[in-house]
């Protein structure tokens, strides 16, 4: 098996990035469920932006922002004595600036139709604001969480331009799934493009029914 | 008791179009009604008390213990910090845990302070045993405001806020909480504050009320009192109005279904009530229920008829009533008459009328065991 790289390489990027982004997007998603401020709007844009932009666009700015010319290139340089562009490291926080909104908007959702009136009867039964968001919130909003994950993964896995133009095609470093895809087709290798393609498009559908099938279950249970 | 918890509060909020000024202090005792119609402020008065509004700006102060102080001070203790139980209008369980699930989610984190609120007391008191391993949304309105009830009881609260906890409830479920609610006071020994817009829910269960209007309080004082008070009939509802009286089941008459009661001495007759003689009950007598006389009325088919006289009539302008209060032996009585009939019997203050409240009226929600 010549494609296991991409493929194990896929999913650690993938898991990792959900991870990341279930830390980073989850308070990010209760801020804007419950703020009041005017900031808000603002912020809703601008984790939407990678929904809407060319991954293009993203990956040229990504590039510019990991050169070691510029600060945070430049700083990581210095640090690691490697560069942030063509590293795994450089793909995770491109794949998690990609793959917040599939990770904040249905959090956010779920946080909201949580709504506050749960957490005002916790906070009169003696919970802690931290309290009351681990044992009444997060447990109501438990789909919420299931379906950010799952589609903040399937999405990372299936993301090709941003890593392009900052990982490029190093294998075990940045060659992932559809990177793979890519190469194949461009010489005419179809038969590996199938497997991987065909692998994909499965894997895909398989995360796609069973969001929507937890969608349509009865409320989640937990105690 | 001598040491009856001292709740003070004055404080102001500022909503858009709305502004709630409160100032009081009261030695609570027993269950406090916070009355008002929509939009008086009554539920956000309790917020503000229980720590959950928080825009209001001002004091509050509980036992002695400062909850908060104006902002530059900068005192405020959070609600999840405040003795309090909570109970709210829509119930609010948590829908992810079962009904033991929500009890246990309180009692794990009751204060330390044991005043006897176990977990088995509760739940026998609320008749929770066969509810314990449902879900909140297999249960009826009635259940669910019982379970809340207990919730909020076992963070062993030393001051029970409850918001208008009957008012999603039909009048049969109505009947079947109000006796849990009656006895909180007594049975675990915590004041209550109950916000209601309800007369009945005011003259059933509490024994002191502040009157709420337009985010300012118009009265306060005891229940009898205020409700007689019919200055305040654009407030407490010109329909629903009435007043309170104290009484003893005296004896039951089987063959008639009818039960005597004795009001400092005067007999008062009502359609049988299931409670043994010697009971003290209170009575509801709403205004538009009593009739005047200026002699005794003879071949009558009322049986109660009281002989008093006339403390205060104010006539309603543009309408044909004038309410009336009377003064008999153990209280007053509020009368709605026209304002013709006022005219025609000669009324005045100090008049010598007797009452005649129709039996039939007195049924239901307007007897309650003391």
């Amino acid at each position: 098996m010549t494609d296991a790289g991409p493929i194990i390489l896929t999913l650690g990027l993938a898991a990792v990035t959900t991870v990341v982004l279930l830390l980073l997007g989850t308070p990010l998603a209760w801020w804007l469920a419950h703020t009041r401020s005017r900031a808000k709007p603002i912020i809703e844009a601008v984790t939407a932006l990678p929904l809407v932009l060319p991954p293009t666009v993203l990956g040229f700015y990504l590039l510019l922002l990991f050169s070691p010319n510029s600060p945070l290139g430049g700083f990581w340089l210095t640090v690691t004595g490697s560069t942030l562009a063509f590293s795994f490291i450089g793909l995770v926080i491109a794949s998690t600036i990609y793959s917040l909104p599939f990770m904040v908007q249905p959090l956010q959702t779920a946080f909201e139709a949580v709504g506050r009136a749960p957490l005002e009867a916790a906070a009169t039964l003696g919970a802690t604001p931290r309290d009351a968001f681990f044992s009444v919130a997060t447990p109501m909003a438990l789909r919420g969480f299931l379906t950010a994950c799952v589609l903040t993964f399937a999405h990372t896995v299936g993301e090709f331009g941003v890593v392009l133009m900052v990982g490029g095609n190093i294998p075990g470093r940045t060659k992932v799934i559809s990177i793979a895809v890519y190469e194949h087709v461009e010489t005419l290798n179809y038969a590996e493009a199938h497997v991987l393609a065909g692998g994909l498009l499965v894997f895909s559908f398989v995360v796609l029914v069973t969001v929507y099938a937890l969608n349509r279950k009865a409320p989640i249970n937990v105690g | 008791m001598s040491d009856k918890p001292v709740l003070s509060f004055k404080f102001r909020l500022r909503h858009p179009g709305f502004e709630l000024a409160l100032a009081h202090d009261m030695a609570l005792a027993g269950i406090t009604a916070l009355f008002g119609h929509s939009g008086s402020g009554k539920t956000t008065a309790l917020r503000v008390l229980a720590g959950l509004e928080k825009g209001a700006d001002g004091w509050v102060s509980y036992d002695g213990e400062p909850w908060q102080t104006p902002a530059h001070e900068n005192v405020f203790v959070p609600p999840h910090a405040r003795a309090i139980g909570y109970v709210f209008q829509d119930a609010r369980l948590f829908p992810h845990l079962s009904v033991k699930g929500n009890l246990d989610f309180a009692a794990k984190r009751a204060s330390l302070r044991d005043n006897g609120t176990d977990f088995e007391t509760v739940v026998g008191r609320l008749d929770l045993e066969e509810l314990l391993t449902r879900r909140p949304d297999s249960l009826s309105g009635g259940e669910r405001q019982r379970v809340a009830v207990a919730r909020a009881l076992l963070t062993k609260p030393r001051l029970m806020l409850m918001d208008e906890p009957m008012s999603a409830l039909d009048s049969r479920r109505k009947a079947e909480i109000l006796p849990y609610i009656a006895k909180l006071p007594e049975a675990f020994g915590v004041p209550v504050i109950y916000v209601t817009h309800s007369v009945d829910e005011v003259a059933s269960l509490a024994d002191t009320m502040i009157v709420l209007s337009k985010g300012r309080k118009v009265a306060d004082g005891p229940v009898a009192d205020t409700l007689a008070r019919i200055d305040l009939g654009p407030t407490t509802g010109r329909f629903e109005a009435g007043v309170v009286l104290e009484a003893t089941i005296s004896s039951h008459d089987v063959e008639y279904h009818l039960t005597s009661l004795d009001i400092a001495g005067t007999k008062f007759t009502l359609p049988l009530i299931n409670a043994s003689p010697g009971t003290n009950v209170r009575l509801r007598v709403r205004a538009r229920d009593v009739t005047l006389a200026t002699e005794k009325p003879v071949s009558t088919s009322s049986r109660n008829i009281m002989e008093g006289h006339v403390v205060e009539i104010i006539e309603e302008p543009d309408t044909p009533f004038a309410e009336t209060l009377v003064e008999i032996p153990g209280g007053r009585l509020r009368a709605r008459i026209t304002r013709r009939s006022t005219a025609e019997l000669g009324l005045k203050p100090g008049t010598k009328v007797f009452a005649q409240v129709k039996s039939t009226s007195l049924t239901g929600g307007a007897i309650i065991e003391r």
